[in-house]
């Protein structure tokens, strides 16, 4: 397939007059190819003006020794920075934080997602009024949300967590309820639940959407034909909702693995919470070492990369079933 | 066979197995227990919000007790002092820098758009592809060049800088977001228009509008929420005049000691913008964070 033949109704009519002559026909095609990028030239020149450059200039100060402290030592001083990088513990933690983060954020969020987006898709009184509830998360600033956790949920004098548990030992007449101190003493979990919250209701978005887009009479045939909920759901809802998880999963990943807000204000990298997100800031930020922030960037979009491929695969197939080829 | 025939045949096909495949009725109620149960996991998610909303209008010793003062009295005190905190001009940033961003990502993207599905360029999906590649590559990757570039040409804490690249932070999603919606505008439907001289104004209005305007909302109010949201540049390229509402509210939080009821207040000031816009269109919301994959 080319889009080498336009159709003769996109033709101006002096083309038109002449469309039959084979000759001219290649310097009419490359005409109408360029015509037809205009259109998307601006667009694509911004994006790679402003993405790819940075990059490139990542890469290069990669290779130098550059911190602002010391302008006199500046100078390219080959591999020192990635051998820095590969052998440092706190990155290595860093990358190790950065993938139980996402994963377990992104599973988590996926599983309750797909369970609520089940309860939702049922009929029920107040059923506009309880998604409108579950979007509520996600609507919320992230940095609101990551302060709101920090000090009114997950405090261990007054947040609403240990709150809730003192009334519920009070009930059962315990004046002594327990009382853990959530940010210090689990400090990734905490970053986890604040996140889990925000994204469980993109999760349940899309699959509640993709639940609601399932061909009807298939389930209405399989339960003629004496299937039962679970064998319905098994082989026929969840194959459906699979292309659904998937992107859920892909677009998940892409923001989580990216996470900047919740870790810089629920404990400011302390406590082995530092992502690769916020390492790198703190490289260029506090230790103004822009050599080693540039090559644990590229180290970081390596990885991304490589991950990347796989994920756009996925997309691919998906896209591919949308345009049906 | 033409790349363009080609999309014209796709769109036509979503859209026929759209129409033929009728959209399924919610499922019959059931047992009335999932109802509660739905209900009890709506008021779960919804109660850090809900506890929000009601701390702001509290005192701050009301607000830090254990367990929660849900019926202390109300009070305006902790909006009081979130405004008397000068959060005007970062507010105002932030409207700007979402709004300018937005209707600057709408002006490439929509032709971009149009490029790749109505009138495809060759290779037309490898360009798709490209622009959501940028997706992967993390902000913090680049965020050291154009600190220096900033720096160097004298766009540190300037509003404008942070528009561009709020723009180019969302152009991506947005693209991907209207090449969805284009794809299904009737290419057939159009040639048919033009063939019996219809106008380029008269053919947009009555067979490209229909179909793009829902698709220019959605991207709206993605790019809008995106923009709003987004710390890392605006906390690394801005600092007192061009600075942005989640920057003034990390700031807020730190330099006022801690102040759960303020805290909540702005918090609530900071998102109702969101909120308001997420509420009022839910439908789009869902297409727009499944880059329109979703309808």
């Amino acid at each position: 397939m080319t889009t080498a033949t336009p159709a003769a109704s996109e033709l101006t009519p002096e083309q038109r007059t002449t469309y039959q002559a084979p000759q001219g026909q290649a310097a009419r095609d490359r005409r109408e190819a360029r015509r037809r990028r205009i259109p998307l030239l601006p667009a694509l020149v911004f994006t790679i003006a402003a993405t790819q450059l940075p990059f490139l200039a990542t890469i290069v100060i990669s290779f130098m020794d550059y911190r602002a402290l010391r302008p006199d030592q500046r100078g390219f001083t080959g591999f020192d920075n990635y051998v820095q990088v590969f052998t440092n513990p706190a990155i290595r933690s860093a990358v190790l934080t950065t993938i139980l983060l996402t994963a377990t954020v992104v599973i988590v969020s996926l599983v309750l997602g797909t369970a609520i987006a089940l309860l939702l898709d049922r009929k029920f009184i107040g059923r506009g009024a309880v998604r409108t509830m579950m979007i509520a998360p996600f609507l919320v600033v992230p940095v609101a949300a990551a302060l709101l956790w920090k000090h009114g949920i997950l405090n261990s004098g007054y947040g609403l967590l240990n709150g809730v548990l003192t009334w519920v030992w009070g009930i059962f007449g315990s004046d002594s309820p327990p009382q853990p101190a959530w940010l210090t003493d689990y400090p990734l979990l905490s970053i986890e639940l604040s996140l889990i919250w925000q994204w469980t209701p993109f999760m349940m978005l899309i699959l509640l959407a993709g639940l609601q887009s399932k061909p009807g009479d298939v389930v209405e045939a399989a339960r003629m034909d004496g299937a039962g909920a679970w064998q319905i759901f098994r082989y026929i809802t969840f194959p459906h909702l699979r292309r659904y998880l998937e992107l859920g999963g892909l677009l998940g990943s892409i923001y989580i693995v990216q996470a900047f807000d919740s870790v810089f204000i629920i404990t400011a990298g302390a406590l082995g919470t530092a992502n690769l997100p916020y390492t790198i800031y703190a490289t260029f930020f506090q230790q103004q070492n822009y050599g080693l922030a540039s090559a644990q960037g590229v180290v970081v979009v390596i990885g991304t990369i490589i991950i990347a491929t796989f994920a756009l695969r996925t997309v691919s197939s998906l896209f591919d079933e949308e345009t049906g080829r | 066979m033409s790349t363009h025939t080609n999309s014209a045949v796709a769109a036509t096909s979503f859209k026929g197995s759209g129409a033929r495949k009728k959209r399924r009725t919610p499922e019959d109620g059931g047992h009335p227990a999932w109802g509660i149960a739905a209900w009890a996991v709506g008021l779960l998610f919804a109660a850090p919000v809900l506890f929000m909303l009601l701390t702001s209008f509290h005192s701050e010793t009301d607000a830090a007790t254990n367990p929660p003062s849900v019926l202390a009295p109300l009070t305006l005190d902790g909006y009081r002092s979130f405004f008397a905190g000068q959060p005007w001009p970062p507010l105002i940033n932030s409207l700007t820098a979402s709004v300018v961003s937005t209707l600057l990502v709408l002006v490439l993207a929509v032709p971009a758009a149009y490029a790749l599905s109505i009138k495809p360029v060759e290779k037309w999906t490898d360009v798709l592809f490209f622009f959501l590649s940028t997706k992967f590559l993390p902000i913090v990757a680049g965020l050291l060049p154009l600190y220096l570039f900033a720096n160097s040409i004298g766009v540190l804490d300037n509003i404008t800088f942070l528009i561009l690249l709020y723009t180019s932070m969302n152009l991506p999603i947005a693209v991907w977001m209207m090449r969805s919606f284009l794809a299904e505008v009737p290419v057939e439907m159009m040639e048919a228009a033009q063939l019996d001289g219809a106008g380029l104004i008269t053919m947009l209005r009555s067979v490209v509008a229909p179909v793009a305007l829902p698709g220019i909302a959605a991207t709206s109010l993605i790019c809008f929420i995106f923009s709003w949201n987004e710390l890392l540049l605006a906390r690394t390229l801005t600092s007192t005049v061009a600075s942005t509402s989640p920057v003034f509210l990390t700031s807020f939080a730190t330099s006022q000691g801690l102040f759960l009821a303020q805290v909540c207040a702005a918090a609530v000031v900071i998102s109702l913008p969101v909120l308001a816009a997420g509420f009022a269109a839910q439908d789009k919301l869902v297409q727009g964070l499944s880059l329109g994959a979703v309808k």
